[in-house]
């Protein structure tokens, strides 16, 4: 049995990046999963769609969740990541200033999703899109 | 020590929360930087922080965070206090600056817990 949730992430608000990730902890919560667990798939998807809305104009996010793991997708038709090795790098960044003046753009989103999450896939090609697949497994 | 203590210390106004100002708080950590606050940061109930938009609460919220202190007398807006009435966190603003109140609360027994590697 699992639940399949869906959402639109908008571009062109900042304020309100996180509503989905958010929506999923509660929903994980109420559910009754382990709070590590919880903790570990709310920051890898706050990270992810954050990128979404500052590196993307916006994307969507699926989410698969059984109690084995909670699956989450990333779909964005930004600019695309023209060196997915690199972009995991700590540090490396293309986030403009406005973005750091926000709190964001430290280069530490990807590395911190691979932390967090037990497997992390990025598809990316330039001038078409990002489809980043990240799967946290439900500790017991 | 408990959020009334950290509201004390600090000399700070209660903007929401009040009903949690009873429950204990081990650590804390200071940034702007949300991007650092995900990353290096672990068990933290307490975030210090100049930066004010939205995405603070949301921050916390992602790290189970319990009480935001704004320093250096910035201030959340109503949007801002309601996300966090939502998440049972506490809010706390000071005119204090962030290095004298990050002392403040060292000094009386707050720490910061690393993240294993
Ligand atoms: N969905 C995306 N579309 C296009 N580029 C992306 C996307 N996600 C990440 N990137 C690129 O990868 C880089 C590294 O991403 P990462 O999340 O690690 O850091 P950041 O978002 O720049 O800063 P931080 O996450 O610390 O706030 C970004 O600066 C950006 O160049
Ligand atoms: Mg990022």
């Amino acid at each position: 049995m699992s639940i399949k949730l869906h959402f639109d992430v908008s571009g062109d608000d900042f304020t309100r990046a996180g509503e989905a990730s958010g929506k999923i902890k509660n929903t994980l919560k109420e559910l009754g999963f382990n709070p590590e667990t919880v903790r570990n798939v709310a920051i890898a998807m706050y990270e992810a769609e954050i990128n979404l809305v500052i590196h993307a104009g916006g994307g969507e996010i699926d989410v698969e969740i059984s109690p084995e793991a909670v699956t989450a997708v990333f779909k964005d038709e930004g600019p695309g990541i023209a060196d997915v090795e690199k972009a995991m790098q700590e540090g490396f960044s293309t986030a403009p200033d406005n973005v750091r003046n926000l709190g964001f753009g430290a280069g530490m989103g990807l590395p911190n999703i691979k932390r967090y999450s037990d497997e992390m896939d990025i598809k990316s090609t330039v001038g078409v899109g990002t489809v980043m697949t990240i799967k946290v497994l439900n500790k017991q | 020590m408990i959020i009334k203590d950290v509201a004390k210390i600090l000399d700070a106004e209660v903007l929401c929360g009040e009903e949690s100002l009873d429950r204990e708080v081990k650590s804390a950590c200071g940034s702007d930087m949300m991007s650092d606050v995900l990353a290096y940061v672990k068990n933290q109930a307490v975030l210090l922080t100049g930066l004010v938009n939205p995405q603070v609460i949301r921050t916390a919220e992602m790290m189970d965070m319990e009480c935001i202190v704004f320093v250096r007398g910035k201030r959340p807006d109503a949007a801002m206090i309601n996300l966090a009435e939502d998440r049972n966190m506490a809010i706390l603003c000071t005119k204090i600056d962030m290095f004298t109140a990050c002392g403040k609360l060292y000094e009386s027994g707050l720490r910061k817990q690393e993240r294993e590697a």
